[in-house]
Formats: structure tokens, C-alpha cells, sequence
């Protein structure tokens, strides 16, 4: 059996782990367009925040090939797979022909098309090691750096370098930070916060046009100089691959719960792919790590023939700014259950007798056991809701599913 | 695999395990220098309402989700036990969104992430199983 992986980022590495639980004699060959290891992508910024190094931001250790049997090709892309001839072709020319194929070529800066926007000088996206190195290249203790996108991208490359530079402006077309992930109260704490942090923000509005070091906003008509410039509006899937090979896509490569496309024995996972969501209860792009580890560890057991499902695939986000974290999971959706005291904000979503969603700001602890509800969409009636809602806990529980929790008490017996 | 299993009903929520993780973990020799006038930041954690107590450490789960989503590799299962490599964890807190059982938290100061890894880095035993005086907490396979 000769298994080949397009890209050797989470995606790719849960398909290694999960092909070796099955097969351990199986050929496996990684082909990346990256020339690195596997690194963890979204430590990029915390490189530039100096709370990493290029060796400890491995994703898996420095034997990790070797111990799983893995041929890599590095530094060179997929130009083209055929999925009738079961094979690739390479952009050094070469061909590799594959039994089955997972694709996990992640996602690619999503940059709008902005007059100017080639003159601008020393314009960066931020989503590579190559592009955190060539970013912090450039940054001077005298740099003003202008950031496109209060997403979670471009924010938290402005955690990576506001202490190296002398300033950072933050512009958005959206009225609040995070948009993606907070409501209006959550964006409102996080962005006094980080205003506080020393981040400028110029909300709803967005460049008309670049010059070298310059960019014009389109609604308040104002002129903003700047040393640098990054640019991150958001990303898109990297799905031309496969929908050039024939497999059916939408925003998206459209995957089931084998992880498997509409192609036989091509499978994918990430950020290029769009599987079900939970949650929302559709297919969705849930480009975030954890979702692209499972999915491709799902792939993975089922290109080794095994018989695997991944059912419970969820937007789940961690993230922090110097030491305050929020966590959200899940959809808004339903009844709103709020409560802040000004600093730390929470926000319980209840629909239809589940927890749906949540935003937590500033107390995080134990979250998980809220994220638990959302995944097995525990009926809250069996819990104590009044309880876990002031905080996670499995008090909240019965005492029969805490045996299976904490006692190792089967489900018939307990 | 063993593991530290509880037996809630025997539970005195005396809280002995708690002191006896956060000693075995200070890397001190002397209890009293490790643990007096400190705020202890165990592993293992007591709930306890109304007369039910029990404690929460964790479960070292077959399927790891704190494994399957962190971030930056830092979670790696060795012969069954699931362990945090320190020097790898950037304190991003997936682990702890991840975790079912609320048994991941951060370590002192908040920058990278602590839990049970059975005292496989103090000499075997738990410290905390040593330490209950009523059997509320055992380590054994089930
Ligand atoms: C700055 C930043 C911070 C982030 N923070 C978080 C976070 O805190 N939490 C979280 O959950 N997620 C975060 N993310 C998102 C996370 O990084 C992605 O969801 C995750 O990396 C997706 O993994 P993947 O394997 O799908 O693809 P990717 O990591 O995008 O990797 C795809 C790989 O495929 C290769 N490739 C693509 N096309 C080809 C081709 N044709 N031929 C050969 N190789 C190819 C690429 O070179 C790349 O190496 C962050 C992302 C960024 C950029």
C-alpha cells in the first residue's frame, strides 16, 4: 500500500499517526511546499513574541519521519493530481503515483485587490514561517506598522511584534475585533483592552488605496503612514487542486465523516476542506488545528482500512493577548445566558435543551467540561444547569456519569 | 494501564492529596519549606458541595483531545501516560478548552500548562494515592 500526503502541517501529521495505528509496514511519502519540519503554524507569532524558537515550534519531533516511516519531499509542490491514473505530477517534474491520497494543503491569505496595494513597501501576510521571518527582517524600534484585519490572524501578529515597534494601527472594515468569534460586548471588553495594551484601531473603515508608505482610508479619507504593512483580511481554502481533479467543492473541498471527497481513495483534511460541523449543523470551513489533526487522523485510519468516523467537528478557539485568553466554541445561537463584571465576560448559548455555544473571556478555567456539553450535546436537564453554568464543573453531573468519568465504571454497569 | 482512580463516596475533602501533588511537583525536599505560606497549585483538584466531595486529575483518556489539539505539539502520549513537555507549550490554553474533565490549568505564573502525569517524574507512585487516608483515591487498573 503506498499512501501519499500533500502538505506537513496538522493535517497531515494526524494522517501519519493515523495510518500508523493501522498499518504500521504501509509505504507513507509527505510532499510539502514548505522546505521546513513540521512547525506548528500558528506559533509564528509567538516566535516574534520570543515564547518560542524555531527548534522548540517543531510540531513533532526531529525523528518523527524516521520513526513513522515517512519518505518526505520538501521545497516542492503538487502541480496536478490525476485521479484516474492515481498519480501526481511535481513541480520539479517528477511524477508519484499514489494507492490512496490525502490532501492537506491548508489555507492561503485572502488579500483584497487594493489600488496600489504592489507599491506599498515592505508588505507582508502573516502566515508562514517564511513570512514571520521576513516580517521581523524589516521591524525597527522605529517601524510603524500598519495591520489590515482585526482577525485573529492580524491580531495576534500584533501580540508578535508591538514590543519591537513603535507603533501598530489595527484597520477594519468591521464595526468590532475578532468578529469572527466575539459578539459586540466580548469585542468591546477585548478591544479597550488591547487599546490599553498600547494597539491603535481604526474600525469600519478600509484602505482605498496604497502608496509606498502610505494608505488612504476609503471612508473617513484619512492618511496613514506606515514602515510596514500586513495584510490579514482572512484566508481561503486551498482547494484548486482537488477541484481541478475533479472532486466536488464549494467554499471548500467537500469531505464526509470517512474524511474522504467525492473522488475514490483521495481524501483531505484542514483548512483547504469543508466537513460537518456540529455546531451548525452543515458543512462548514473550520480552518483551526484541532479540527485539522482529527480530521486528518480520521483520514488517515481510513485510508489504512480501518473504519472511522469523524462526527463531532466544532469551531473551538483559544486565544490570548498578553495573559488574558478567551475561549468560544460552537454557534450563537438560542438564549443568550450573559454575565460580566466589567473585566471577565461570559456568555452561555442554550438552544433546544443543549449548550450550543459559548464566549468566555478572562476566567477560562476548566472550559472543556462546556465544550464537552456542546460535543455530546448533553441535554441540560440532566445535569445541574444552574450549577455548571456558574462554573464548569462535575458536580454538575450525576453521580453515575461521574463514576464513568473519574471511577472507570463502565456505561452498563455504572 | 493504571490509573488514579475515585472512590467518591469515601471522600473526606481533607484535601491531602492536593498538598501531597503540589509537594511531589515543588521538586523540594522539605514539606514545610515547599508548601508553607504558598498558594498551592495542584494537579489534582477536590470538588465539593454539600456532603459529595471527590477529587479530579487526569484521566490519561485512550483518545486524547488535549493531545489531538494542541497547537504547538507539546502534548505527547508516552506508555499510556499523557504529558505536557514544558518547554514546547506556549500557554495558548487549547488543552484546556479541549479538556471534558477540567483537569488541564495552568502552571504557576500562567505561561505554560500543567497536570497529572502519575508522578512518572517524581518516582513512580502517586503522591497524592500515598497520601489519602481513606482510599478515596487509588491507583490500580480497571
Ligand atoms: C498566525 C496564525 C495563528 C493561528 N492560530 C491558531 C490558533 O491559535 N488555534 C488554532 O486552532 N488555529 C490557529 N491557526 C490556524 C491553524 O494554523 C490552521 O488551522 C492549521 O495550520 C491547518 O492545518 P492544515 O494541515 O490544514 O494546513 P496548513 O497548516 O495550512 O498547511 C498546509 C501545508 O500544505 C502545503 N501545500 C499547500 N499546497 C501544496 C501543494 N500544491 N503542494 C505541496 N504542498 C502544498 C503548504 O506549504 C503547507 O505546508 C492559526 C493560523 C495562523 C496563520
Amino acid at each position: 500500500m503506498k499512501y501519499v500526503i500533500i502538505g506537513n502541517s496538522a493535517g497531515a501529521i494526524g494522517c501519519i499517526e493515523g495510518i500508523r495505528r493501522h498499518d504500521k509496514a504501509g509505504h507513507i511519502v509527505l510532499i510539502s511546499a514548505e522546505p521546513y519540519h513540521t512547525y506548528s503554524r500558528p506559533l509564528i507569532s509567538y516566535l516574534l513574541l520570543g515564547a518560542t524558537d524555531e527548534q522548540r515550534m517543531k510540531y513533532r519531533p526531529d525523528d518523527f519521519y524516521q520513526q513513522n516511516g515517512v519518505e518526505t519531499i520538501l521545497g516542492v509542490a503538487v502541480s496536478k493530481i490525476d485521479a484516474a491514473k492515481k498519480q501526481l505530477k511535481l513541480s520539479d517534474g517528477h511524477t508519484v503515483k499514489y494507492d490512496k491520497l490525502l490532501a492537506a494543503t491548508g489555507s492561503t491569505p485572502f488579500v483584497p485587490p487594493t489600488k496600489g496595494l504592489e507599491k506599498a513597501a515592505n508588505a507582508f501576510t502573516f502566515m508562514t514561517l517564511d513570512d514571520a521571518k521576513a516580517l521581523d527582517a524589516v521591524l525597527t524600534p522605529t517601524s510603524r506598522v500598519l495591520v489590515v484585519g482585526a482577525g485573529l490572524i492580524g491580531l495576534k501578529c500584533v501580540e508578535g511584534i508591538l514590543h519591537k515597534v513603535q507603533s501598530v494601527t489595527v484597520v477594519d472594515l468591521a464595526d468590532r475585533v475578532l468578529s469572527s468569534i466575539l459578539n459586540e460586548k466580548g469585542a468591546a471588553i477585548m478591544q479597550q483592552y488591547l487599546a490599553a495594551k498600547g494597539v491603535n484601531f481604526i474600525m469600519g473603515d478600509c484602505v482605498a488605496e496604497f502608496g509606498k508608505n502610505t494608505a488612504r482610508l476609503q471612508n473617513s479619507g484619512q492618511k496613514l503612514e506606515f514602515d510596514a504593512l500586513v495584510m490579514a483580511v482572512g484566508v481561503r481554502p486551498n482547494t484548486q487542486l482537488l477541484a481541478d481533479a475533479g472532486a466536488e467543492t464549494d467554499r471548500g473541498v467537500l469531505v464526509d465523516e470517512h474524511c474522504q471527497t467525492s473522488l475514490p481513495d483521495v481524501y483531505a483534511a484542514g483548512d483547504c476542506t469543508q466537513g460537518y460541523d456540529m455546531a451548525a449543523g452543515e458543512k462548514r470551513i473550520l480552518a483551526l488545528l484541532p479540527n485539522a489533526y482529527l480530521q486528518g487522523e480520521c483520514a488517515g485510519a481510513n485510508m489504512a482500512g480501518a473504519e472511522k468516523e469523524f462526527t463531532t467537528g466544532l469551531a473551538m478557539n483559544s486565544i490570548g493577548f498578553w495573559g488574558r485568553h478567551i475561549m468560544t466554541a460552537g454557534v450563537y445561537e438560542g438564549k443568550a445566558l450573559e454575565e460580566t463584571d466589567g473585566d471577565n465576560y461570559k456568555c452561555l448559548f442554550v438552544k433546544d435543551n443543549r449548550l450550543v455555544g459559548f464566549i468566555i473571556i478572562g476566567d477560562v478555567a476548566r472550559a472543556g467540561i462546556y465544550t464537552a456539553l456542546i460535543r455530546e450535546q448533553k441535554p441540560l436537564d440532566e445535569v445541574d444547569f444552574e450549577l455548571i453554568k456558574t462554573h464548569p464543573q462535575l458536580m454538575a453531573f450525576s453521580r453515575r456519569e461521574r463514576a464513568q468519568m473519574l471511577a472507570g465504571a463502565k456505561e452498563e454497569e455504572a | 494501564m493504571k490509573r488514579v482512580y475515585v472512590q467518591e463516596q469515601w471522600c473526606l475533602a481533607c484535601h491531602l492529596c492536593e498538598y501531597a501533588c503540589a509537594f511531589a511537583n515543588s521538586g523540594q525536599k522539605d514539606m514545610s519549606k515547599a508548601l508553607k505560606g504558598v498558594k498551592i497549585n495542584p494537579r489534582i483538584r477536590i470538588e465539593e458541595r454539600d456532603n459529595i466531595s471527590f477529587a479530579v486529575n487526569c484521566r490519561h483518556c485512550e483518545e486524547p483531545l488535549c493531545q489531538k489539539s494542541c497547537i504547538s505539539g507539546a502534548i505527547s502520549v508516552k506508555d499510556g501516560v499523557v504529558h505536557i513537555d514544558q518547554d514546547k507549550c506556549v500557554g495558548c490554553y487549547t488543552c484546556v478548552l479541549a479538556c471534558p474533565y477540567g483537569a488541564i490549568m495552568p502552571a504557576d505564573g500562567g505561561h505554560v500548562m500543567q497536570k497529572c502525569e502519575l508522578c512518572t517524574a517524581n518516582g513512580g507512585e502517586p503522591a497524592c494515592v500515598a497520601a489519602c487516608p481513606n482510599r478515596a483515591i487509588v491507583f490500580e487498573e480497571r
